[in-house]
């Protein structure tokens, strides 16, 4: 009986796996930290592409997909794709993607690239301090994402599976009592 | 801009070369990439990717041509179109010209060594390698 049980369970994970279209979208986040090993997102203060001041404390109040990314990272331009689209579908829910570009070479090949690919979410450019803050960045793409408080939930360091990413900011945005229609914070700028 | 990763690649302490002047003298660099891992070539099919680049301060030689090895194409699980790469061992070769005033004797001529590396799911920064290639000038 119990090997009938485990059976059916078996083929019922098995069908939800295919009625997904076998895609990666429904990975659960199991690298989701639970809030207690959280620990604060190091704050930074940097330049976006109007020379506006971006602080991450900003933030504070969404969840926060932060990337570090460069514009020479292939693994990192898969991604793209899939941030714009949480841009698009998250933004009136308390969600932001902040792209910190790492190109040593600065706006002047950032920009035509941001330009290039339609990038829809805010983009700074990094530098070494920031670098150092988050543990020196040795490969890209480093993604983290950030709760509510401020506080880093799940860091993926390469090209990870679009679904976990999905499935963090779902959790996360969730865990704050539903998908809140305004964003908790507004972005300060000088 | 980043920490320093561990050698991804490592270049092979040059032989030296002996360059009679008025005449010609190749020097041969050997890289190692380690396994799993590629570099640009030194013409990657797309522009935002950095190339591999050689570049000598070759006095008292004078550069006549670097001779980069012929780059493979490989598809990646990132990538749509394959990349033009070097992976493993290969050679890069610097053909030099001694001038026939130049100073004689032993010296050392410096190059950088500029690349940037990535394996299937990630990318390294850029990295320069100094290379110091010992020179006798007859």
């Amino acid at each position: 009986m119990v090997r009938v049980r485990l059976s059916a369970a078996l083929v019922a994970c098995l069908l939800a796996v295919f009625a997904s279209g076998c895609s990666s979208s429904r990975v659960k986040a199991a690298s989701l930290k639970p809030d207690s090993e959280r620990k604060a997102a190091p704050d930074f203060e940097l330049k976006d592409a109007n020379g506006h001041t971006v602080r991450l404390a900003d933030y504070r109040g969404k969840v926060v997909l932060l990337d570090f990314w460069a514009t020479w990272c292939g693994p990192c331009k898969v991604e793209i794709p899939w941030f714009k689209e949480f841009e698009r579908q998250h933004k009136d829910k308390g969600f932001a993607v902040l792209g910190v570009a790492m190109d040593e070479e600065g706006w002047d090949v950032v920009k035509p690239f941001a330009q290039h690919f339609g990038i829809n979410y805010r983009i700074v450019v990094g530098n070494d301090t920031v670098a150092d803050l988050y543990g020196g960045l040795g490969a890209l793409p480093t993604t983290y994402l950030i709760d509510h408080d401020g506080k880093i939930a799940a860091t993926h360091v390469g090209l990870s599976p679009k679904g976990e990413f999905e499935d963090g900011i779902r959790q996360l945005l969730e865990a704050r009592g539903g998908i809140s229609s305004s964003p908790a914070v507004l972005v300060r700028t000088k | 801009m980043f920490a320093q990763s561990n050698a991804i690649l490592t270049v092979a302490p040059p032989q030296k070369i002996v360059a009679k002047r008025g005449s010609a003298a190749t020097a041969k660099l050997e890289v190692v990439l380690g396994a799993g891992y590629h570099i640009n070539s030194n013409a990657p099919h797309e522009a935002y990717l950095i190339p591999l680049r050689l570049t000598w301060t070759p006095a008292p030689l004078e550069v006549a041509e670097v001779v980069y090895p012929k780059p493979h194409d490989e598809k990646y699980q990132f990538s749509e179109q394959p990349l033009s790469v070097y992976t493993g061992n290969f050679e890069i070769a610097t053909k030099f010209k001694a001038p026939a005033d130049a100073v004689m004797g032993p010296a050392i001529v410096l190059a950088k060594l500029r690349y940037q590396a990535c394996n299937s799911t990630m990318c390294f920064p850029p990295k320069t390698v100094e290379v110091r290639l010992p020179v006798d000038v007859q």
